[in-house]
């Protein structure tokens, strides 16, 4: 029998262990075409002629349409989170029409028998483009900048949307604080970039249309296509095939989303497309890009007094699904664990021609957590004080929650609703054996290597609602099925869901079949994102267990002639409590209840008023080598508080993936740009993804100090708290191994060459 | 990202491909040899490369792929697939420096079908085979329909990506000279991630005379420039010195001189300038300790 | 004399034991593509087409290689294992019980490639340290797991000869 809280195997792993996983390039059905889309090569064009008359005149060549051959107007995709109407002018077309506005933005689609024609024939086909002046940076330059006229009709600047956060008279009291600090940061641009492109498969049925591949969001995307359409969301289906990773990018709706659907609609005929590495790298969602100029003031004992932040997003050049999702989030959770007494915290969302943007894993906070955490080390520095010291006076103790920031983000106030950041803080110090660092240092100095310890405490946001509902029906062989909302994206999603269900039910988590991402099995939810899984759709799941559970009672009660309080549940069956000989199988119930007319499938729906926060700490010691600035990570350690595990190895494995995550974006991956727009990493030869000799053991302290108030199962999300806290720890350690910090490790990626200039910096410095 | 259509040719004997080869250039056809494809494949696919006409060599293995060594010269056939050299006890005693950076190159997918001669033809100046095959001096024997020629690195390597290979000419062997006793050698090399190409690589060759001090020496330098580029004569200078610390520092930083390394996304020219510094300096102090090694033994 | 083809091609393949014929396919078709489209083996994935990610690697005459940078006409005459043929249809193998066991997969989709690469490994070492592993597994990208979980399983089946973690 399951049990919550106990570290399973996974149900899903067979399939994929086999290669019998079902990803969406692995559908095929017969008679399928394949779609390309083809691509402007300029960040900023008009578009002149498109000749497309060779093209179709290669054999296996289908179709090919433009934007002149869609609906008018345009089909333009509108957000799923965060809308405001002043973003209504930045959406984006599923075809340019007039002007391409990124290196990427789709122009045409080809239908041709296979990928490889489909190819040859992009190649043939001819578009004019006359350039227009490009958009490269954000910031002032690009507002003020003559040249810079607005990307869209109706803006009056490139900056799309502003917003300012004022708590307490920042400005007087900057003025009096006893310390100061100015610092910039940096965060450069990359993305989730999962091992699975994204890709679609449509099929037109009769009147209706399956759609298979768009995963994380089934029912909205559906609303959205049948919106596109014109159609009832009656005649679309959605189904959702094995996925190969989401990480926040995949799964929302992009161009394509309409355009295969449209064209399998117009040829009657299954159309499929699978995305390229290339077309990844440069249409799915880029993230994380962004500007920070921070001033600090403080006490001499490091008491933080107020935070002023301005903070520059760079959104690429058109709003896409998450609309301010990223800019609302960065600026809802900068304060962090501390209490802060007072903030200005300014967001400006700056428009280039750039790939547009969306949320990767941790949005706003991995960026937020680098800049606060860094400026805790610089504060500590500035004092000469021990930056965990810092960060104890400052910490928000258990005593002062809930805690309100008096920020706001996904529509809700943030409101701490439970945790002991300190508690989290020594756990991790403790097993770090953070006192004896120092002779640790020593050892290293010996040998010519600079040693650092760096720390990063952060808080996290999981279990966005509104409401997931959850509908558990006991089958006639006496195994239990499982409809849900949720998506599945390769965390576990199934197992989770099974093992709620089972360990209610008393059975094995194997007899529970979870049902998902099939709008037709389940008719509504809103899927997987936000570390809101396990926290909305669990507990939806765990209630309608409860339900089943008191139902399958009452039937057990009757068929064995006993009160239903003396039933036992165990190994599928009900058991009259004390008496071993006296029980009923799950199977003979599905019967017994199909004969009193007793409806053993319910459904349940549980809605989650406000998001609850996990927190935790990432620590991590480091050898420089001070002739190359490559480093070296001796030891890295997570201590994560996530109110409950459902199943600690799941969690697990979401914090270790989640740091390797963050390693890529504090060290090696960057999304890069020339001046005239065009993408420099558009190939995984020059997009570093770290491989298993970057990536360290990651130790992983899991912590149930503090269980969720808002939901029965007390759990926390786990999705991102891996990923946040990396970038920080890492450059704060490089600071505690050079000894010096003004200025240096603001600026990701932390690369080796960045490090042997701090280095450099170091040298000139005296120290 | 698939490749463009192309004639696929098996040729059953060297001679039949460069004759091949020959006519097909002749005829003004675009016509390219695979080896192993690791290079060639991903340009096709991205369609970097559409060639009309591949000539798979991959039929002459039999031929062409090989280790064999005599008379002081290691000859290695140029269809020698990378896991072969990293596995042969000859290369392990005649060439020690390819054992050792066979285990930096790629990956174990990548040494399973990539092969010496199509690395030494793709030209790229930070890959390990050609910068030893530079510091060694080695020859390269290139063979067109009608007769044959032996170049040495310096005439080979032309640009980035530009060998002296004629459109119809293939590599037939790659020669290295065999190490002598009591001689080091060393590969230092920084890459982003282990495998990938490297960031700038500089390997050294040393010998001692009787008393312990610098005899012969040889040293390279990889990712620093259009081609690997060898150096050696700034240990000219240095010759019956003592091998020290002071000594490698003076030669790494005499040896950046005579560099100019490219900007690229991946390094500035000043950070490979400072890496190629300190791992010439590593190379030399690694290449004379084993020279001591060899020696005692 | 030289073998030439152009348009069609027609050959066969020895998959896992078993000779699958290939008819009429451009000599262009890469071997996954041929595995996954004409063979429907679908189990070896494609992630970057370019020869970095690694998930499409198979296994040719016992060596790992990526099979979107071989064409499927190259692997004629040549023993192919892709990660169908691990296991018979009963059980899994060793190594994939040690992948379950350790939580070494999350999406799966890297797996197939994962476990070729391991295969081999595990053919040509009966001992291992955690970083000779990290190496042997450089051609093969993972973006769920953070490798760790990889690296156990792995480390179960051989003589770990890592010693005491610092």
């Amino acid at each position: 029998m399951t049990r919550l809280g106990e570290s399973t195997r996974r149900v899903e792993d067979p399939r994929f262990l086999r290669g019998q996983g079902r990803f969406v390039a692995d559908i095929e059905f017969l008679g399928m075409l394949e779609g390309m889309v083809v691509r402007s090569p300029h960040a900023h064009a008009r578009i002149g002629r498109i000749n497309a008359a060779k093209a179709l005149r290669m054999p296996g060549v289908v179709a090919i349409w433009t934007a002149q051959d869609l609906p008018r107007p345009c089909p333009i995709i509108p957000p799923r989170l965060s809308s405001t109407p002043e973003l209504q002018l930045a959406l984006q077309p599923v075809l340019a029409e007039t002007i391409v506005r990124y290196v990427g933005e789709p122009v045409a689609l080809v239908v041709a028998t296979n990928r490889y024609v489909a190819e040859d024939a992009a190649a043939l086909i001819e578009v004019e483009y006359q350039p227009l002046p490009v958009v490269g940076e954000m910031g002032d330059g690009a507002v003020n900048d003559p040249v810079n006229d607005p990307l869209h009709p109706g803006m009056s600047d490139n900056v799309i949307y502003r917003r300012r956060f004022v708590k307490g008279d920042v400005e007087t009291v900057l003025q009096s604080a006893p310390h100061r600090l100015s610092l910039n940061f940096q965060v450069q641009r990359h993305s989730g970039v999962p091992l699975e492109t994204r890709g679609l498969v449509a099929r037109p049925i009769e009147d209706r249309i399956e759609v298979y591949g768009p995963t994380k969001v089934v029912h909205f995307n559906r609303s959205v296509l049948a919106q596109l359409l014109g159609w009832p969301i009656e005649r679309i289906r959605f189904i959702e095939p094995d996925v190969g990773g989401g990480f926040g990018i995949r799964g929302e709706f992009y161009p394509e989303d309409f355009l295969i659907p449209f064209a399998a609609l117009k040829l009657r005929c299954p159309v499929r497309w699978i995305e390229d590495r290339r077309e990844h790298l440069m249409s799915s969602n880029h993230s994380r890009q962004q500007d920070h100029s921070v001033q600090v003031g403080f006490s001499d004992e490091g008491r933080l007094l107020a935070l002023c932040d301005t903070i520059w997003v760079d959104s690429g050049a058109y709003v896409r699904t998450h609309g301010v999702t990223v800019p609302e989030l960065t600026q809802a959770m900068l304060p962090g664990p501390y209490d802060w007494p007072a903030l200005d915290i300014a967001v400006n969302v700056c428009l280039t021609n750039k790939t547009p943007t969306g949320t990767y894993r941790g949005p706003g906070r991995f960026e937020g957590t680098f800049v606060r955490e860094r400026t805790l080390d610089a504060i500590a520095n500035e004092l000469g004080l021990d930056p965990i010291r810092v960060r104890r006076v400052n910490l928000i103790p258990p005593e002062k929650l809930p805690y309100s920031n008096g920020l706001t983000a996904l529509g809700q106030e943030v409101v701490f609703d439970s945790g002991d950041y300190q508690a989290a803080l020594d756990r991790a110090l403790m097993e770090m054996n953070y006192t004896g660092f120092p002779d640790r240092r020593r050892e290293s100095a010996k040998l010519g290597r600079l040693r650092g310890f760096g720390v990063a405490c952060f808080v996290e946001k999981s279990g966005l609602g509104p409401w997931e509902t959850a509908r558990i029906a006991l089958l006639g062989d006496g195994k239990v099925a499982c409809f849900s909302g949720l998506a599945a994206l390769g965390q576990g999603t199934e197992t989770m869901l099974a093992q709620i269900v089972a360990s209610n039910l008393a059975m094995d988590m194997e007899d529970v079949l979870v049902v998902h991402g099939d709008t037709d099995s389940v008719p509504t939810g809103h899927g997987t994102f936000a570390s809101r899984g396990a926290v909305v759709g669990g507990t939806a799941a765990y209630r309608a267990a409860e339900v089943l559970k008191d139902r399958i009672i009452r039937v057990g009660a009757q068929a064995l002639e006993a009160h239903p309080d003396d039933m036992v549940l165990k190994e599928s069956a009900v058991f009259v409590r004390g008496v071993p000989a006296k029980k009923i199988s799950f199977a003979a119930i599905w019967a017994e209840a199909d004969r009193l007319g007793i409806e053993l499938d319910v459904e349940e729906r549980f809605e989650a008023q406000h998001m609850t926060y996990p927190y935790g700490v990432h620590c991590a010691e480091m050898e420089i080598d001070p002739l190359t600035g490559e480093f070296r990570v001796l030891r890295y350690g997570v201590a994560y508080d996530v109110g409950r595990a459902i199943n600690p190895a799941l969690v697990q494995g979401q914090i270790v993936g989640g740091v390797a995550q963050g390693i890529g974006g504090a060290w090696l991956e960057e999304l890069a740009y020339d001046s005239e727009g065009q993408l420099l990493s558009a190939s995984l030869m020059d997009y570093l993804l770290p491989g298993a000799p970057e990536v360290p053991d990651v130790e992983v302290w899991l912590t149930e100090d503090a269980p969720a108030p808002s939901n029965p199962l007390g759990t926390k999300g786990s999705g991102e708290g891996g990923v946040v806290g990396v970038a920080p720890a890492l450059a704060n350690a490089i600071v505690s191994a050079l000894g010096i910090s003004d200025q240096v490790a603001c600026q990701l990626p932390l690369t080796p060459e960045r490090v042997r200039t701090w280095v450099q910096l170091r040298k000139e410095g005296g120290l | 990202m698939k490749p463009a259509p192309f004639d696929y040719i098996v040729p059953q004997s060297l001679e039949e491909a460069l004759g091949l080869l020959h006519d097909l250039i002749a005829q003004g056809v675009d016509v390219k040899v695979i080896a192993g494809g690791q290079s060639l494949m991903p340009l096709m696919n991205m369609r970097l490369a559409t060639p009309a006409a591949l000539i798979d060599l991959e039929s002459l293995s039999g031929e062409l792929a090989y280790i064999e060594e005599g008379n002081g010269l290691l000859r290695v056939g140029p269809l020698t697939p990378h896991y072969r050299l990293e596995e042969s006890p000859v290369i392990a005693r005649a060439c020690p420096i390819i054992t050792e950076a066979e285990a930096l190159i790629g990956h174990p997918q990548i040494r399973s079908r990539g092969t010496i001669g199509g690395s030494l033809s793709h030209a790229d100046p930070s890959a390990e085979l050609p910068l030893i095959w530079t510091l060694l001096e080695g020859r390269a024997i290139l063979a067109t329909k009608t007769g044959q020629r032996v170049l040495r690195p310096q005439e080979f390597f032309i640009s980035y990506l530009m060998t002296a290979l004629a459109p119809d000419e293939i590599i037939t062997e790659v020669q290295l000279p065999v190490a002598l006793e009591g001689v080091g050698q060393a590969l230092e090399e920084f890459s982003p991630r282990h495998g990938d190409f490297a960031l700038a690589a500089v390997a050294c060759q040393v010998s001692l005379d009787e008393a312990g001090c610098l005899r012969g020496a040889r040293l390279a330098v990889g990712g620093a420039g259009p081609t690997p580029i060898d150096v050696s004569e700034v240990l000219e200078g240095y010759r019956g010195e003592a091998v020290t610390e002071k000594l490698a520092l003076a030669v790494a930083n005499q040896m950046v001189t005579h560099l100019d390394p490219p900007d690229d996304l991946h390094a500035s020219r000043e950070y490979r300038l400072n890496l190629v510094r300190e791992l010439g300096r590593r190379a030399i102090l690694k290449s004379y300790q084993r020279c001591l090694r060899t020696t005692d033994v | 004399m030289a073998e030439f083809n152009t348009k069609s091609m027609s050959y066969v393949l020895r998959v896992n034991g078993r000779e699958y014929p290939v008819t009429d396919v451009e000599p262009r078709m890469l071997l996954a593509d041929i595995l996954r489209d004409t063979l429907r083996l679908t189990g070896t994935h494609l992630g970057c087409e370019h020869g970095v990610c690694g998930a499409c690697t198979v296994l040719v005459d016992e060596r790992p290689v990526r099979s979107c940078l071989m064409l499927g006409v190259q692997a004629r005459g040549r023993n192919i294992e892709t990660v169908e043929g691990i296991s018979d249809t009963d059980s899994l193998s060793p190594l994939q019980e040690a992948f379950w066991e350790h939580h070494a997969l999350q999406c799966g989709f890297c797996t197939p490639g994962v476990l070729m690469t391991a295969q081999h490994f595990l053919k040509t070492h009966e001992r291992a340290t955690r970083q000779q592993v990290r190496e042997a597994l450089s051609g093969n990208l993972c973006r769920c797991t953070g490798y760790q979980p990889i690296v156990d399983a792995i480390l179960s089946l051989v003589e770990d000869a890592s010693g005491p973690t610092p």
